[in-house]
């Protein structure tokens, strides 16, 4: 690990002050920037500490809630009006990580750690998100974890994040500072499909800090839930995971949320999926033909075609469940 | 810097680099939380800040100074163990031990999260004030600690038998 100068932010201003230093970056929890480091893969000069910042989770209008980038992880999972509004979020973050990291780790640094791809962690391999234009090993290499959507000829790398895949589906909206002033940006805007630049995961200008992440009210709670697949029980990446929630007003979709974790380089709402769905009714047939629309660009590597199939299944079965779930309005 | 460590205060200068987990091992020769993978994956190195389990190896001691800090030191000693440390002897909780201290210190931890009603991944039921601890919900909440001999039978009786009852006080040395 390089050295580097440690800056703890008092507010917002001097947290953006400190940033624009050379060779500064955000430091939160450090559960993915720390290990980075390590590694070698990160080296900043400075790191400023925005963990004391934005650390409350404050009421909106109309039963919307706005998260402090500041708050753990286990924080936003454990409040009450997180689980009773939006229980598909406190379930995504249960899903990621250990008790221990989701102690540590801040909503903030959730949205901006970076892809698990073991080449991108292996400096003896080549990564065009690591090194810019020094090419791919993971394309042909062993790449069951890795994308089957939105990829590029640069970057096959996924997104490894829980709780960003439960906020694409929640509608999030991201609240970004800068020296310019404050902008808002959706979650699913946030962060990028790789193309020929894979060495910029996020929208954000240099310098910029995200300071709260909004949920607006939904009418899905009750029909809502977060779905992993992965090789074990608990404690593991995604191979496949999902976040959906439905709401049926006489047997037809009124609302249908859908996105995909483990499949692409971003949190992957699956737009066309809810496209064919909304107005329409609610049957099995209904869920696996929208699966197969929202699947059919998928391009397999060498060994996550499996991807595939299990994305449909997960999609198609997780919305039947939904549908028939007990004491859901209808 | 300063740290209360293990109910003390604590005053060292070190390396902005150091992890909490080298603070406690090189600098103040508190051997007991292990570096098994330091890179978050295995739990060995869990300690408990404010009360609450992390992994001390992702951990920049810089940014828990004036933190309370509890390791394994901090919860028992010989000839006065933790009620916990005397359940995993009973239980046979490890075999090689490496990933004992951090067993125990993520289960101190797990019992305060129980205490104030954080849920997990398996509780079926969000909106719940009070969660039992089954046998799924012990084994979900402690996934962050490996243990590669296997114990993991041992180490379930021995968390069950001083947290099962979540009617009863949280066990401590001093009340044991």
């Amino acid at each position: 690990m390089n050295p580097f100068q440690y800056e703890p932010a008092s507010d917002v201003s001097a947290a953006l002050t400190a940033r624009a230093r050379a060779g500064a970056q955000y430091l939160g929890g450090g559960t993915n920037l720390i290990d980075l480091m390590r590694e070698t893969i990160e080296h900043p000069d400075v790191l400023v500490d925005v963990t004391g910042l934005s650390r409350d989770i404050e009421e909106t209008k109309g039963g919307g809630l706005k998260i402090g980038a500041g708050v753990k992880n286990t924080a936003v999972a454990a409040d009450r009006r997180v689980r009773e509004r939006f229980p598909l979020l406190a379930q995504a973050i249960l899903a990621g990580a250990s008790a221990q990291i989701r102690n540590m780790a801040t909503v903030g640094g959730n949205l901006m750690q970076r892809t698990r791809c073991i080449y991108f962690y292996d400096d003896a391999a080549r990564c065009n998100k690591r090194v810019p234009r020094e090419g791919c090993d993971a394309r042909d290499g062993f790449n069951r974890n890795h994308a089957v959507l939105g990829t590029s000829e640069s970057c096959v790398a996924t997104h490894p994040s829980d709780m960003c895949v439960a906020l694409a589906a929640l509608d999030a909206v991201v609240t970004v500072r800068s020296k310019n002033g404050s902008r808002d940006i959706p979650l699913t805007a946030l962060h990028r499909l790789p193309g020929d630049t894979p060495q910029v995961d996020t929208a954000l200008e240099p310098g910029e800090l995200i300071t709260a992440v909004t949920l607006p009210p939904n009418g899905i709670a009750p029909r809502s839930s977060y779905r992993k697949v992965r090789d074990r029980a608990s404690y593991a990446f995604a191979l496949v995971s999902l976040a959906a929630g439905l709401e049926i007003e006489g047997g037809m979709i009124r609302d249908v949320r859908i996105a995909l974790g483990g499949v692409a380089h971003k949190p992957w709402r699956a737009e066309r999926a809810e496209a064919a769905l909304r107005g329409g009714p609610a049957t099995e047939a209904a869920f696996r033909q929208a699966a197969e629309a929202e699947l059919a660009a998928a391009q397999p590597l060498r060994d996550n075609a499996f991807k595939i199939e299990l994305a449909k299944r997960v999609i198609a079965d997780t919305l039947v469940k939904l549908a028939k779930a007990e004491g859901a309005a209808q | 810097m300063r740290w209360n460590i293990n109910r003390r205060e604590v005053e060292r200068e070190v390396d902005v680099r150091t992890s909490l987990l080298d603070l406690l091992r090189e600098h103040l020769h508190l051997f007991g939380a292990k570096k098994g993978c330091n890179q978050g994956a295995c739990g060995a190195c869990t300690v408990l800040v404010d009360g609450e389990r992390i992994n001390s190896c992702l951990a920049l001691a810089v940014q828990y100074q004036g933190r309370e800090i509890t390791t394994i030191e901090g919860l028992g000693a010989p000839g006065a163990l933790h009620p916990l440390q005397l359940a995993f002897v009973e239980h046979d909780g490890f075999q090689c031990g490496y990933c004992t201290p951090g067993q125990i210190c993520s289960a101190v931890g797990m019992a305060a999260e129980l205490r104030r009603g954080v849920p997990s991944y398996v509780t079926a039921d969000l909106e719940t004030e009070t969660i039992a601890l089954s046998h799924d919900e012990l084994r979900e909440r402690m996934s962050g600690n490996l243990c590669r001999c296997g114990a993991y039978n041992g180490i379930v009786d021995a968390i069950h038998e001083t947290f099962g009852d979540l009617a009863a006080p949280i066990p401590t040395r001093e009340a044991a």
